[in-house]
């Protein structure tokens, strides 16, 4: 946990967002009917899911380890990763519906998985709802933490593998070619693994931020 | 020498050729800065260190309330 308090991954991941930033406009990408130069979005719609998917799976951890130590800490670390997460979710839900606008012809066409996504979303409010809707200290931690444990697996499932098993409009989905294999070449591939990670970092940075703050507001109000 | 020389010479002229290659993807580039894609760049660049150095900011001020607790 010292690491948040430590500066060089966050500039790290600030240059290498500038690098994708830049690399993604003016790199070559491979010319495909439809999507013409939308393929760009790939460099920035997608890797808010990785940074959301790995803020969820950090506040799982937190949440296992919170129901192991019994530490309050470890609690507030699960909540703020996810509001962080929520915050992601909901840049890669916009923008996701923006780029379908102009490639599938909707902002939501029910796709399976646009609704998966929405349902998804669902179940993390419902996070949210549970955990406000307990006065209990304890109790809320611990009940929270286990509902968040199964809610992960159940995101990935709906978000993941359902839409894979159905027709999608989605790349990788249905009988669609997935961006890997067809459309993404090589070169795309070295904006888009950096931006992943970039992404992902700046996640984190955004989660310890908002545990820090809530960290001083605990303890402001354990003492008084 | 001389045969050396001359090998260098063609070789240079290899390197010429590429040179030309290099040219036309330079013009396909203008195409594409024609399309003041480069303003784009700069416009999301400079959001970005703004709210990166935003970030920045209220890390730091984060550091010194957890100083003087």
């Amino acid at each position: 946990m010292k690491f948040i308090y430590q500066t060089w991954w966050k500039v790290l991941a600030v240059l290498v967002i500038l690098y994708t930033l830049i690399a993604g406009f003016l790199f070559e990408v491979p010319t495909l009917p439809i999507l013409h130069e939308t393929i760009r979005n790939v460099y920035f719609h997608v890797p808010m899911w990785m940074a959301m998917f790995t803020v969820f799976g950090i506040s799982v951890v937190y949440s296992i380890m919170y129901l192991n130590t019994g530490k309050e800490e470890y609690d507030l670390v699960v909540v703020e990763c996810i509001n962080t997460g929520m915050f992601f979710y909901v840049l890669g839900l916009i923008t996701g519906m923006m780029w379908a606008k102009y490639t599938w012809g909707e902002f939501w066409s029910n796709d399976p998985k646009q609704n998966s996504a929405a349902v998804a979303f669902l179940l993390y409010c419902a996070y949210a709802v549970l955990r406000n809707s307990i006065d209990e200290e304890q109790k809320r931690a611990k009940i929270s933490a286990i509902y968040n444990i199964f809610a992960f697996p159940i995101l990935v499932v709906l978000i993941m593998v359902l839409p894979r098993m159905t027709d999608s409009l989605h790349p990788g989905n249905g009988g669609n070619p997935a961006f890997g294999k067809l459309d993404m070449d090589n070169s795309m591939r070295v904006v888009l693994y950096p931006a992943f990670i970039a992404w992902s970092a700046l996640a984190v940075w955004i989660a310890s931020l908002r545990y820090r703050i809530r960290l001083i507001e605990y303890k402001k109000n354990e003492i008084s | 020498m001389k045969r050396i020389s001359l090998l260098a010479f063609l070789l240079l002229g290899y390197l010429g050729a590429f040179a030309q290659q290099g040219q036309q993807v330079e013009m396909a580039d203008a195409l594409r800065g024609s399309g003041k894609i480069y303003v784009v760049i700069a416009v999301i660049v400079i959001i970005f260190v703004g709210l990166s150095l935003y970030l920045f900011s209220i890390d730091r001020r984060l550091k010194k309330i957890e100083k003087e607790k």
